[in-house]
């Protein structure tokens, strides 16, 4: 009774994982693929991850698109804690509800019309000021931190939110400034958030296509880009070797982050 | 443990002396003196003093016209229910809020304007309030490390206050590896550390358990005799008032009711919510008969006759008060009580025996369920009144106080 249970529970556990992973599995496994179909099987070879390191185009597309992604993320949580801190502390300002949309409004804006409207900002920047010249890596990061922005506002609006107000008053009444207090209590109390939205604004820069293909110039094409026109001209193997090394450096991020947070949460309760 | 937290307040309190003689000013009250009474001196400068002090958060008035001055080496609580508005109070005392109207003095010192961290105050906050990413030790070190201290003071510092609440041992823990107790030694450690003038308590024992609580009272007053701060404590507990404090302040919907010490708030209640709240009360409507020298006479119609209390000062005839009794002020037996007494006969309703007292709900012939405190002087078994027995319950004029608001 209870094996036939178990293993009924079992069958429907090992079909929700294949659904959500399989896809991925069958790309791990043809970046090992001798034949250069991507859908034959021929042998065991790792002879794409050595074309892949001799691939210039996509080796200098994924080092401009980590380097976007990283400034972006620091200059995302940058502001974001900013903007939390307002929400979250000043309770009550003219406009705050207003603030509050604004600010999370590029959530729920479709990635097509921020792709556009930075565009066309940009261009009558250059207009008028004469910067930024042209399209490049640059507006690519500032693009990205107006929507990523957004997210790392939210996750750390509500680590804040959720923080005892009494211990930045305790610091007070022990004699700290309201700015030391803001660095050395509320920081650090927060810092698995901010370690948190950092590395979902890293994610969202380096996984957009949308928005760089409309602020992104010649030369300055992000990985994504590079993928998906290669891809147009036909699935090479390189791609999954590609693929495969991001879900690798991902699942590590994501688990030493995950640690970081478990072990930041339990300190402070 | 529990003789642990005992002694180890004990012993600290001594450390916490050695070390401070230099800078902390001289004790108001001697070691095993006696404060004295400094609030009937008229020539007496309060310590602290409020005036006309208002908070409101839009329409709510959560403090509401405040006076009150607290002396120097007192150990004052701000006794009421929750939402009575003693939080707000202790927090504008620390500077947390700002009061909507009226001044605070500390010391002399008008605390208009002065932010916490300037205040000579420190806070020993209702949820301890620890820093979580901070070990003990650093937890303690804060506050001094605000003013820059030496770091040899610091070290010093922090290793006797340690030692006081005995938490030596866990100098290098991080408050989630503490329990309750530990962490509320910890809190207290960290309030003291700087050597505040007056140092505000928020509902400091509420996460104790009743005999841990017990002791801790008493070590709290120890440590306040013995130090000479000025201690303001909120608290919603009436036992933790009686206990610790030299006088008592009684809040009730953002005002305060009354301020006394504790035997003259149990015994001569100024209003009928300081009389329902402190203790259990016996309650009589009445309408003011005559008002003799000494003696008001009231008739209640709860009562068959009317009833005499003495009471020195003026009640006019014809006033609607309320007479107060206390359970244990009251007599009981079969035979109606001679001589000068208010008696009414009635029904034994429900009697809880507690060891050492008993109290029986005696129900009037009015309806009205008067109780009554008696010590078990003989062995229950020996006991001739019980339920639903007729019996006489009576009190002296002199045991009841006539209540005007």
């Amino acid at each position: 009774m209870v094996g036939k249970r178990s293993l009924a529970l079992f069958a429907v556990l090992g079909f929700g994982y294949a659904f959500l992973y399989l896809p991925i599995v069958l790309l791990v496994i043809f970046s090992f693929n001798e034949s250069r179909l991507v859908t034959v099987w021929s042998g065991f070879s790792t002879k794409w991850y050595g074309e892949l390191l001799g691939n210039q185009k996509i080796l200098d597309a994924a080092w401009l698109s980590l380097k976007i992604a990283f400034v972006n993320a620091c200059g995302a949580v940058f502001l974001a804690t900013l903007a939390a801190v307002v929400i979250v502390r000043f309770r009550s300002f003219r406009g705050r509800t207003l603030f509050l949309a604004l600010v999370t409004a590029p959530l729920v804006m479709p990635e097509i019309i921020t792709g556009l409207a930075t565009l066309l900002m940009f261009v009558a920047m250059e207009h008028a000021v004469g910067w930024p010249e042209g399209r490049s890596a640059t507006t690519v990061t500032i693009a990205h931190i107006t929507f990523s922005m957004a997210f790392a506002t939210v996750v750390i609006q509500s680590r804040l939110s959720q923080m005892d107000r009494t211990l930045e008053e305790a610091a007070m009444d022990l004699g700290a400034r309201p700015l030391k207090v803001f660095f050395v209590i509320t920081l650090p109390i927060i810092a698995p958030s901010l370690l948190a939205a950092w590395l979902l604004a890293f994610t969202l820069s380096l996984d957009d296509l949308v928005i760089a293909s409309f602020v992104s110039g010649p030369g300055s094409s992000t990985l994504p880009q590079v993928i998906f026109s290669s891809v147009r001209l036909g699935v090479s193997p390189q791609i999954n070797a590609l693929a495969t090394i991001f879900v690798g450096v991902v699942t590590v991020g994501i688990l030493l982050a995950g640690r970081l947070m478990n072990r930041n949460e339990s300190a402070g309760r | 443990m529990d003789a642990v937290q005992d002694s180890v307040l004990n012993r600290a309190i001594g450390v916490f002396i050695m070390v401070d003689t230099q800078t902390v000013p001289a004790p108001a009250r001697a070691p095993g003196g006696s404060l004295g009474q400094p609030w009937k001196d008229p020539k007496a400068v309060p310590f602290i003093k409020l005036e006309g002090v208002s908070k409101s958060y839009g329409d709510i008035l959560a403090v509401n016209r405040v006076d009150l001055s607290i002396h120097k080496g007192e150990l004052f609580a701000l006794l009421g229910a929750s939402g009575c508005g003693k939080s707000t109070l202790l927090r504008i005392l620390a500077g947390l809020e700002v009061p909507t109207e009226g001044r605070v003095f500390i010391d002399g010192v008008d605390m208009a304007g002065m932010p916490p961290y300037r205040r000579p105050t420190n806070m020993m906050f209702q949820s301890y309030a620890l820093f979580p990413h901070m070990t003990v030790e650093q937890n303690i070190a804060f506050g001094l490390k605000q003013e820059q201290a030496p770091r040899a003071r610091i070290v010093e510092r922090v290793a006797a206050v340690l030692d006081l609440v005995q938490m030596g041992a866990f100098a290098r823990r991080k408050p989630h590896q503490l329990s309750g107790g530990q962490r509320q030694r910890v809190a207290l450690a960290r309030s003291l550390v700087k050597e505040p003038k007056v140092l505000l308590l928020d509902e400091p024992l509420g996460a104790l358990d009743k005999k841990l609580r017990e002791q801790t009272q008493f070590e709290l007053v120890n440590i306040q005799e013995r130090v000479g701060v000025t201690f303001v404590v909120v608290t919603h507990d009436q036992e933790e008032a009686m206990t610790m404090s030299s006088r008592i302040g009684v809040m009730n919907a953002g005002r305060i009711e009354q301020v006394g010490t504790p035997a003259e708030i149990y015994e001569y209640p100024h209003s009928r919510y300081v009389a329902d709240f402190i203790g259990t009360a016996n309650l009589l409507e009445g309408i003011v008969q005559t008002h003799a020298a000494d003696t008001v006479v009231v008739q209640c119609p709860d009562m068959p006759s009317a009833v005499a209390v003495s009471q020195v000062g003026a009640v006019p005839a014809g006033a609607s008060v309320t007479v107060m009794i206390r359970p244990e002020k009251m007599t009981m037996g079969r035979d109606r009580p001679t001589g000068e007494v208010n008696a009414a006969p009635g029904r034994v309703r429900d009697i809880a025996y507690l060891g050492d007292i008993s109290i029986y709900h005696v129900q009037l012939d009015s309806g009205k369920v008067m109780e009554v405190a008696q010590t078990n002087l003989r062995h229950t078994a020996e006991q001739r009144v019980t339920w639903e027995d007729v019996v006489w319950v009576g009190w002296h004029p002199a045991n009841a106080v006539v209540l005007t608001q």
